[in-house]
């Protein structure tokens, strides 16, 4: 059993090593990409060939990346645990895509799509990076447009917007409720044309179980292949992360069930840094939990804070039907705490008040864990068709789960884990602490900090693999020596030696526990402690109950089947094993980090008012963890990246 | 737990599963009979299949291999045959949409895979369709290299073009169109994605190239033909109308009657 640590000294050493370095292009903050871009070294059209891009996962940021290598001329190869690479869960996104084009005349600009993010992520990303992020946003709907991708658009013909969370101005792309499946079969698209080009390997049904560096640098990778268990070597020149975040690790989440940390975690345990691990969104409106036979949670598009209106009985324990609650008895919290964005508040925020209404006894639902969202004001305005028209789908999936007509009846809402602003620290050319490795779209930490704003991820992926890396991977391409290095190198076999080890152990271990009722455990742990509300006291009960449960799933986790076979469980268990040992970083993480911010709440760390308290004497930095293996158990040591803020001024963020 | 619904007792459902059982590609499949008691009227059909798997595995039984991953309709991945419907007896339900309240307990039900020729199956609900992401490949898309694109509203849309589109675009490629065709054809899948790109003003240049080396690979993977059954647009999760085949057909004769035959391969860049 673990005893439990009390002091920061005894969770964590601090890294006495040279601080971590962005490579961030110095000047006026308008010119620092053009700038990067030209000092970039290029590889020439004829040794682009030459070049091998190991590119794993099929989302926004593998597909939009690994097509625009092609189409560069360089060999990729792909790689996606899914039957097809049009499955990633890049597909689920409901509401839209931002972009600072300005077209509704409503005063956006590049200056502000970027003031509101790094003002919405609460001042911990780098101000360079969301720079960029706005910069090319622009480029990403003409390049979706072009692809086919079809937005909504006005009679005119022309393309139609709407309003998210944390802004002002209506920059918000959308196709119906469906807008990442859109931008996603477009990426899609476009790789799989390079596929028929016979310029993209693709390998389907492929896990990324290990990182293979040899002297120093990411040159493959290690796969199951999950139909026929055979353990396998890809060599490259260089391997790109595009594998999503790790919301599941709470078991519940809207993510979809295969989305998993492996390829980071592994990644991470060959020595790239994890940046900011505790940095979890908890997305406001989501279908509330009904049951323990729960598997996942659905969420419903922030667009529909557009027109629903948030609220609770003003009474505790008002179990009466929300028709005959009148208007003077409705507490239409946000509108009345925040003012001059009401509903439309950023995500963590709104979270945070469903969270005290409901432990202040007003929840609504049999169980009291839920809020309204009320569209009737919108209906008798603006009348049910018109409402049919922009939300159907999402009503019409809510009536599928809840049994409620949201026509009718107010829908009920709570918060649920949906998205994760950590993940492998990367510098601005999307680079890791290991050279050669890249890390794309939520599975890195870089232009979120502690919040990210609604519409914005799809925006961030997208902007890595179309924009950001066919640019940046020249670098590494033209300026270091990378000697020929195949499958037989020692370091692959090292590494297929560890991944079949792993999968041997799980087999062998023939417990009494199944995998998800591991995971189930694991995920109320973090849920109640490393969830909306976090405190030392809680934090430092989980990191105990983390580890000893971690042991337990080592000696008692029953995993049937074989290797050579399809085998659900294996390829589970698997995922599980790392989300334990992510767990545990976390919890350091929240510990460690002794302010709120974001998403991340310490409940010390509170203003009168209930919002989030920053500390930026001591916390203005990315926590990035390195690992050590110390005895069996894992251990960390923190480098700090400190942030600088040159154009947004830093101050107390204020939605009222 | 507040499940919410009493209409059905606190007991929850008692069902009988026969589900198809089988191996690998290789092996012979069977039924087998699986009782499932106490099923929450809340539950998805897939959480109902995770119930009986943890059961499974703890008794220790291989639990039953299916697709499955975003679980909320979008991502195409599930898709079994449920008493002989393709995802099951909901209209516009894909298998991981549908709720055991649709069933009642006493029910027996019985769960398949997709089958198709060109869907090869891997295990148990398991099927391969990758034959679609082939389809894709020939043409399935606008050639346009990354960072060569206008002015998004410089190439301005009918509004009724680009909803038409988007009612094609919806399709999730799950396959239930084949299932639960009698001729397995994939020309509700081909249809739709031939319409979502035509029908708008960027798609156009390829249009003809698109559907022949489309509908040569749709050929080339074993799919048979339309009999005008509409079964798939019964079955479709996302209520995909047979007018796209309608627009695959028209699109396809046009094609045939005035491409060059060379320009129905070649660079897409």
């Amino acid at each position: 059993m673990h005893s439990t640590p009390t002091t920061a000294s005894e969770l964590f050493t601090r890294a006495s090593a040279a601080k971590l370095d962005s490579k961030c292009p110095s000047g006026p903050m308008s010119e620092r990409w053009d700038k990067h871009r030209f000092d970039l070294k290029l590889v020439n059209p004829a040794n682009k060939r030459k070049f091998h891009a190991l590119v794993v996962g099929t989302g926004l940021a593998g597909a939009s990346a690994a097509a625009s290598l092609a189409e560069l001329g360089y060999q990729v190869s792909v790689f996606c645990i899914h039957d097809s690479p049009r499955r990633a869960h890049s597909i689920a996104a409901q509401g839209g895509i931002n972009a600072a084009k300005n077209y509704p005349n409503d005063g956006d600009s590049i200056r502000r799509l970027f003031y509101d993010t790094v003002k919405g992520g609460d001042f911990r990303a780098r101000e360079s990076n969301v720079y960029r992020l706005a910069q090319v946003s622009n480029n990403i709907i003409d390049q979706c447009v072009a692809q086919g991708v079809p937005f909504a658009r006005e009679y005119g013909g022309l393309l139609d917007n709407r309003s998210f969370g944390g802004a002002q101005v209506s920059r918000t792309f959308y196709a119906r409720g469906q807008t990442g499946q859109q931008l996603l079969l477009g990426a899609y698209q476009a790789l799989m044309r390079q596929v028929g080009l016979g310029r993209v390997t693709l390998h389907a049904r492929h896990e990324m179980l290990d990182l293979v560096v040899v002297d120093g640098i990411a040159r493959g990778i290690v796969t199951r292949d999950v139909v026929s268990g055979e353990i396998e070597s890809y060599a490259g020149d260089a391997v790109l992360l595009c594998t999503g975040g790790y919301g599941n690790v709470f078991y519940l989440s809207t993510n979809a069930k295969k989305s998993n940390v492996t390829a980071a975690w592994r990644a991470h345990k060959r020595g790239a840094l994890f940046a900011n691990p505790c940095f979890t969104q908890i997305h406001p409106t989501c279908i509330p939990v009904s049951g323990s036979h729960q598997s996942k949670l659905t969420l419903m598009s922030e667009s529909l804070r557009n027109d629903g209106r948030v609220w609770v009985p003003k009474n505790k324990g008002d179990k009466r039907s929300p028709d005959s609650i009148p208007d003077g008895e409705r507490d239409y919290y946000l509108e009345r705490r925040y003012p001059s964005f009401g509903n439309l508040v950023p995500r963590d925020i709104a979270s945070r008040a469903a969270k005290q209404m409901v432990d202040d006894g007003r929840g609504v639902g049999g169980n009291g864990m839920s809020v309204f969202l009320d569209f009737r004001d919108a209906i008798k305005r603006d009348g049910e068709s018109k409402i049919r028209e922009r939300y159907g789908n999402l009503f019409q999936m809510y009536e599928r789960i809840t049994d409620e007509d949201p026509y009718r009846v107010p829908m009920r809402m709570y918060p649920a884990v949906h998205y994760t602003m950590g993940g492998v620290w990367v510098d601005y050319n999307l680079e890791s602490t290991v050279p050669g490795l890249f890390v794309l779209g939520e599975a890195n930490f870089s232009d979120h900090g502690a919040n990210r704003l609604g519409a914005s991820a799809l925006m961030q992926g997208l902007a890595d693999g179309y924009f950001v890396i066919p640019y940046t991977i020249g670098a590494h391409f033209a300026s270091r020596k990378l000697g020929k290095v195949t499958t037989e190198h020692e370091a692959f076999r090292e590494a297929e030696g560890a991944v079949r080890a792993r999968v041997k152990k799980l087999l062998a271990t023939d417990g009494r526990r199944t995998v998800d009722q591991f995971h189930r455990q694991l995920g109320l742990l973090m849920w109640d402690h490393c969830g909306m509300g976090r405190s030392e006291k809680g934090l430092t009960h989980a990191l105990g109950q983390i580890r000893s449960l971690r042991d337990e799933f080592h000696q008692d986790v029953r995993v049937l089947g074989e290797n050579e076979s399809v085998n659900m469980s294996l390829e589970n268990a698997g995922r599980v094993a790392d989300f334990f040992e992510l767990a545990e970083l976390m919890v350091i993480d929240a510990l460690h980090r002794r302010e709120s911010c974001g998403g991340h709440f310490r409940e010390e760390y509170q203003t009168e008012e209930g919002e989030a308290r920053r500390d930026d004497e001591n916390f203005c930095y990315v926590a990035a963890w390195e690992h050590a293996q110390a005895g069996g158990a894992p251990r960390w040591s923190l480098h700090t990246e400190p942030l600088s803020f040159e154009e947004v001024k830093l101050t107390q963020r204020s939605y009222k | 737990m507040s499940a919410g619904h009493d209409d059905h007792g606190t007991g929850g459902l008692d069902l009988t599963l026969h589900i198809w059982r089988q191996e690998s590609s290789e092996a012979e499949g069977r039924f087998e009979t699986y009782p499932l008691h106490g099923v929450s009227p809340d539950m998805s059909f897939l959480e109902m299949l995770d119930v009986l798997n943890e059961q499974l595995t703890l008794e220790g039984r291989d639990p039953v291999a299916f697709d499955h991953d975003c679980r909320e309709g979008i991502c195409g991945s599930c898709g079994m045959m449920i008493n002989g419907q393709a995802h099951g007896p909901e209209r516009e339900t894909a298998t991981c949409q549908l709720h055991m309240r649709r069933f009642k307990s006493g029910d027996t039900i019985f769960i398949e895979p997709f089958r198709a020729r060109a869907f090869p199956l891997l295990k148990d609900l398991v099927v391969d369709r990758s034959a679609f992401d082939r389809i894709i490949a020939k043409g399935g898309f606008i050639s346009v290299n990354t960072g060569s694109a206008r002015d998004a509203n410089s190439l301005p849309a009918a509004k009724q073009d680009a909803d038409l589109s988007m009612d094609a675009a919806a399709c999730i490629g799950c396959g239930a169109c084949v299932a639960a065709c009698p001729n397995a054809a994939a020309m509700l899948f081909v249809g739709a994605k031939v319409s979502h790109l035509g029908l708008l003003p960027q798609g156009k240049p390829e249009r003809s190239r698109r559907v022949l080396a489309m509908v040569a690979q749709m050929d080339a993977e074993g799919f048979g033909n339309c009999g005008n059954i509409y079964e798939c647009e019964a079955a479709c999760p996302k209520a995909i109308s047979v007018e796209n085949i309608a627009r695959l057909n028209r699109d396809y004769l046009l094609a045939s009657a005035t491409e060059r035959p060379s320009s129905a391969q070649g660079e897409g860049a």
